[in-house]
């Protein structure tokens, strides 16, 4: 059972009152129509998918309804830091610094 | 390889059965083979059992991280079936289902496959139209079902709730008389069993580090333990970490880890003769031949690579069975664990080619791989042994994320994914 610290409410609540809503800081393309199909299925259905640091959307559901972002190690579940939609990550992964 | 038989436990009985041969050997691996099976799970052994048996290629390793069967082959609920709703996926599995029919006597090992039957209940009217739809689908692919009314599932389950008073009122069910459940272990043990004997080096406690591409192709894998292992081609059946091995091979694949839990009970006498699964309370039991109650239900809905999930999901779980069957409510859990899966958007497997050479996945599975293992096994088999993919297989592609042509089980098969 995770507790995740809200930034919208500032507190902490349980993980029932959330949802996640999958991998973090993915663009959306700025023309839909120009790209190829392989690059929009990158877009729909590709993902990241790491072990270890991971950056993912979550979703308030149950409390402010808001979405922010939670970077976590899927390893060990640890949340490593919660930041706003837009604010860039602190912790990033070995391998992408 | 020892032949099992009556006669033979008969015969090991006067000697206390101390003279059993080993089942499996423990070799060193070559430093070449024709072909690599990254994973050594049910998928990945049954592979290795049909390269060998059907396709004549014994030149070959399994590489297993850690023990044989050890991952989500030792952590599913054991369910098969093969009603699923479109015709690419009914294909797939009922190939499977008719592999299950004769496992125990091709492997002369005994998977206990017991052909008790599937329940998919229906509790809304939308329940119902999606049941006939998925039936009479069924039914053309040849594959067996029925609709039934709430007094026929009634009869083949007493115990389940069907009264009107229940929150979710049972409408009926759609039923498949040759679904079952198998002993998940056993089919482990006898793919690799069946392997060993035909030649098959099973390489355990050894994890595969990095895979080694030469100009766009694969040539082997580089292990901690043994170095670099060469072969023509490699097949990775890794299951929940497949995104992993393709991070190291340079691609992504359209897939996201997740925990996916289980559950049993003490053992309680026979109540539960068949397979019941409900998507819209979300749960699933059955019954063991030891007489825990095997119990399942949906992922834990983060990316998780630690094979444990959340507390409030095990309680939804609950919940669903208590609903279903209020007279399980005082029945004591006695163990619950978590396994990786690795789920695909249209909750369909991937068995591909891949952007590297040589380089073929069998991944995807979600939380529905164990009943497929034979099938899954064969046609990949079949294709790592011709280089080109089975005809089951084609339509299972990792390239179906890029040109749209998604197989959509989502919803669709028996139970929520």
């Amino acid at each position: 059972m995770f507790h995740i610290y809200c930034p919208h409410c500032c507190e902490y609540r349980e993980e029932e009152e959330f949802h996640v809503a999958g991998q973090a800081h993915i663009a959306r393309p700025l023309d839909p129509d120009a790209c190829t199909d392989k690059e929009w299925g990158e877009f729909m259905y590709f993902r990241a998918n790491p072990r270890g640091i991971h950056h993912e959307l979550w979703v308030h559901g149950a409390g402010c309804r808001k979405y922010f972002n939670v970077t976590r190690d899927t390893q060990t579940y640890e949340i490593k830091e919660v930041y706003k939609v837009g604010e860039k990550p602190s912790v990033v992964a070995d391998d992408v610094k | 390889m020892q032949h099992y038989s009556g006669f033979g436990l008969l015969k090991h009985s006067f000697s206390h059965h101390e003279n059993w041969q080993r089942v499996w050997r423990n070799p060193t691996p070559k430093k070449k083979y024709d072909v690599i099976i990254v994973g050594g799970g049910g998928h990945g052994l049954a592979t290795a059992y049909y390269l060998a048996k059907e396709f004549g290629i014994t030149n070959v390793a399994v590489i297993e991280k850690g023990f044989l069967g050890g991952g989500n082959t030792a952590r599913n609920t054991t369910i098969v079936r093969s009603n699923y709703l479109w015709d690419e996926a009914a294909h797939l599995y009922e190939h499977a289902m008719k592999l299950w029919e004769g496992l125990s006597q091709d492997l002369n090992y005994n998977v206990m496959f017991s052909q008790r039957g599937c329940l998919n209940l229906g509790h809304t009217l939308q329940d119902m139209r999606d049941i006939q739809r998925r039936v009479n689908a069924n039914r053309l692919n040849g594959i067996d079902g029925e609709v039934l009314d709430t007094q026929q599932v009634k009869e083949i389950v007493p115990v389940l709730d069907c009264s009107d008073r229940a929150r979710y009122p049972v409408l009926g069910a759609s039923w498949q008389p040759r679904a079952g459940v198998a002993r998940h272990d056993a089919v482990a043990w006898g793919f690799a069993r069946g392997a060993d004997a035909h030649g098959v080096d099973l390489i355990q406690q050894t994890e595969v580090e990095d895979l080694i591409i030469e100009d766009g192709t694969v040539v082997g894998v580089r292990t901690a333990r043994y170095g670099e292992i060469r072969a023509d081609r490699v097949g990775c059946v890794v299951a929940g970490n497949s995104s992993v091995l393709a991070k190291m091979a340079g691609f992504e694949l359209p897939l996201e880890s997740h925990p996916l839990q289980a559950l049993v009970s003490e053992p309680i006498k026979p109540i539960l003769d068949t397979v019941v699964m409900s998507n819209q309370v979300h749960g699933y039991a059955s019954q063991s031949d030891k007489g825990d109650l095997v119990i399942g239900a949906g992922i834990d809905s983060y990316n998780g690579y630690g094979q444990r999930g959340s507390y409030s999901t095990i309680e939804h779980t609950i919940q669903a069975i208590v609903e279903m069957f209020p007279v399980f409510s005082r029945v004591r859990m006695n163990r619950q664990w978590g396994g990786i899966v690795d789920t695909c958007p249209d909750a369909c497997p991937i068995i591909s080619e891949t952007p590297v050479k040589n380089l073929f996945f069998n991944c995807g599975w979600g939380t529905g791989g164990f009943k497929a293992t034979p099938g899954s096994g064969h046609v990949f088999a079949a294709s790592l042994a011709k280089g080109e993919m089975h005809p089951l297989a084609k339509p299972f592609s990792m390239f179906r994320f890029h040109n749209g042509a998604l197989v959509d089980e989502h919803g669709a098969a028996g139970v929520a994914h």
